[in-house]
């Protein structure tokens, strides 16, 4: 009922997004600067929204995201460049290595909770980093060339099936049993759901979402390097969720967008922008450690604003 | 006698992360917070006896001494600062602050002095002995003699010691033991002090012995430490020990067979393997889990 209700909103807006951007670009409105820009934002916007559903949603703590980045990276990148496939198949070849590993990591590190979970996952992440970099078909450290296929279509394409596919899933019953996981594991295990089955599951998802983001990224910046899939790559994510309140998908979208543009800003001072990255994630942990939105989302907003008027009878 | 040469360069590295670890377990016993900014404690640590050497021209033993206590008051500014406000928060906030804070020191040390990285001097003679065989430099001798007098400094200080009790107490049960007159906050402070006066002693030898210092270079053997003191048994303190003295072993075992690349993986095979198999790790007991 909620859902169809922002269905045909949500999906309006996008095209008109769309449209309203592409118009631009092709009119040269917009030059190269702004829309590799914007494919950014659409990449660091999937891997967000992706990582919100696995920290938010399920309340499972990876921080190595950036291993299925990179899977999805590398996959891609070999199926375009080496078996020279359309740009297509190698998105979908990418998301599905990369849920395939996201399984493979998840299927024994989800019986661990909390900073168990978390240290794993970085060292699962850190695993896979290595085993690229001792691949010589890849290009071990030097990297790997790659033509730039990704366009801003493809990116927003892409950006709006991940969102459409996280909010069904969170408004799903299997989204319902992700968070009551979130909320209280052992209560909900004791209601009788399944819990590791909804947490491998969702870090499935979350992983074929971030391998969709990597065969993007790869296909927009000419050369893939391990180093690029690094810690720092997972911390880049987490901020994004922690930032825009864990739980809430309209924060991780907005504070992507917010970061994402602030270091676009920065890029000749890497310095700067981890100095105030780090501050930022320490400032908002000791003073709103839920993040700015919190659990809500923008539409709730839009709720609370209309309740009073309304007489409550929002929602249904 | 190849394999004794690299039995004794595995346990020289192995000291290093057991004096790290040592740091990680005993924070993570008393506030249950795996403290990411360790690894970046120990780079001050060594970049505060690289200064102390070059700069004011001290030799080994007070260059260390130094670095000591100037890593000890750093990790008490890091807890009163940082870590103190989220006693009662969640987990996660606990270890997202954690991981800002390593941002910010390590990018903070770039920010100050610039990335690029320092030859530390030489402190020692470079003469060796033969033992059995094996080419043992007075170095790796001297290092692994400094590692074994502050692990014993520390049990010492953790089991004869009024400030080592009220470490145990708190790390036992934090409620009681403020109810038993303990002060808690000096007592978590106390510990990071020694923690972080450990991971700077760490530093300092670590600088000595591999002459090449970076700011980014706490990363990698702070989540080593972790490793190691995940591998003891988080908490325990002679299971941080062992565990970095393995760790430091199967590393070096693993590039002496040839795969020098994959050193770096063996760690966090380890890891996966300990968390899966044996959470509680080599020393830990099992508890159960509680609603």
């Amino acid at each position: 009922m909620k859902k169809s209700k922002q269905f045909w909103p949500f999906i309006i807006v996008a095209v008109l997004v769309y449209t309203v951007v592409q118009i631009l670009i092709s009119n040269g409105m917009l030059n190269q600067f702004y829309s590799n820009t914007l494919i950014l934002i659409a990449i660091n916007i999937i891997l967000a929204v992706s990582l919100h559903l696995v920290i938010g949603i399920t309340g499972q703590f990876s921080i190595g995201h950036a291993g299925f980045l990179a899977v999805g990276a590398y996959l891609s990148a070999i199926v375009t460049m080496k078996l020279h496939l359309p740009f297509v198949v190698a998105i979908i070849v990418g998301g599905i290595v990369a849920a395939l590993a996201g399984l493979i990591v998840g299927i024994p590190s989800l019986r661990l909770k909390g900073d168990y979970l978390a240290i794993a996952t970085l060292g699962f992440a850190e695993i896979i980093r290595i085993v690229f970099l001792n691949i010589d078909a890849v290009g071990g450290a030097a990297g790997m060339q790659v033509s730039h296929l990704t366009t801003w279509t493809y990116a927003f394409v892409c950006l709006v099936i991940t969102i459409i596919v996280i909010v069904n899933f969170t408004n799903s019953r299997h989204g319902l049993a992700a968070i009551s996981v979130r909320e209280n594991e052992i209560a909900s295990d004791a209601m009788g759901i399944n819990t590791t089955y909804y947490k491998v599951i969702a870090f499935a998802i979350g992983s074929f979402f971030a391998g969709v983001a990597g065969a993007l990224f790869s296909h927009n910046f000419y050369i893939i390097q391990p180093s690029q899939f690094g810690f720092l790559k997972s911390f880049d994510i987490l901020i994004f969720v922690v930032l825009g309140g864990l739980g809430s998908l309209s924060g991780a979208v907005l504070s992507a967008i917010l970061l994402t543009v602030v270091s676009t800003y920065l890029q000749g001072y890497p310095e700067t922008r981890m100095i105030i990255y780090s501050l930022v994630l320490i400032l908002v942990m000791l003073y709103r450690p839920k993040g700015l939105m919190g659990t809500m989302e923008i539409t709730d907003y839009f709720k609370l604003w209309r309740t009073p008027k309304g007489g409550g009878q929002h929602g249904k | 006698m190849e394999w004794l040469q690299q039995l004794i360069n595995g346990i020289s590295l192995g000291s290093i992360y057991a004096l790290i670890a040592l740091g990680y377990t005993m924070v993570y016993g008393i506030i249950k917070l795996i403290n990411f900014a360790h690894g970046d404690v120990f780079m001050v640590g060594s970049f505060i006896g690289f200064y102390s050497i070059t700069v004011f021209g001290l030799g080994f033993f007070p260059a260390l001494i130094l670095s000591m206590a100037a890593c000890a008051l750093f990790g008490v500014i890091i807890e009163r600062i940082a870590y103190k406000r989220l006693r009662n928060a969640t987990r996660i906030a606990a270890l997202i602050t954690a991981i800002g804070v390593s941002l910010l020191i390590e990018y903070g040390v770039i920010y100050i002095r610039g990335a690029q990285p320092e030859a530390y001097p030489n402190v020692f003679s470079n003469r060796s002995f033969e033992f059995l065989g094996a080419q043992i430099s007075i170095q790796s001798i001297l290092i692994l003699s400094v590692s074994v007098v502050l692990m014993i400094l520390l049990q010492f200080i953790v089991h004869k010691t009024k400030t080592g009790k009220a470490m145990r107490a708190v790390s036992h049960d934090t409620e009681a033991a403020k109810l038993m007159g303990i002060n808690v906050d000096n007592t978590i402070s106390a510990t990071f002090a020694i923690g972080s006066a450990l991971a700077g002693a760490a530093g300092v030898i670590f600088g000595v012995y591999y002459t090449k210092i970076d700011p980014l270079m706490g990363v990698i053997p702070g989540v080593k430490a972790f490793v190691a003191a995940v591998l003891g048994g988080i908490g325990i303190i002679p299971g941080a020990m062992v565990g970095g003295l393995v760790l430091g072993v199967v590393e070096t075992i693993v590039s002496a067979l040839g795969f020098s690349l994959w050193r770096d993986a063996a760690a966090f095979v380890i890891l996966i393997l300990i968390l899966i198999f044996r959470p509680s790790g080599i020393f830990g007991k099992n508890t159960r889990e509680k609603v």
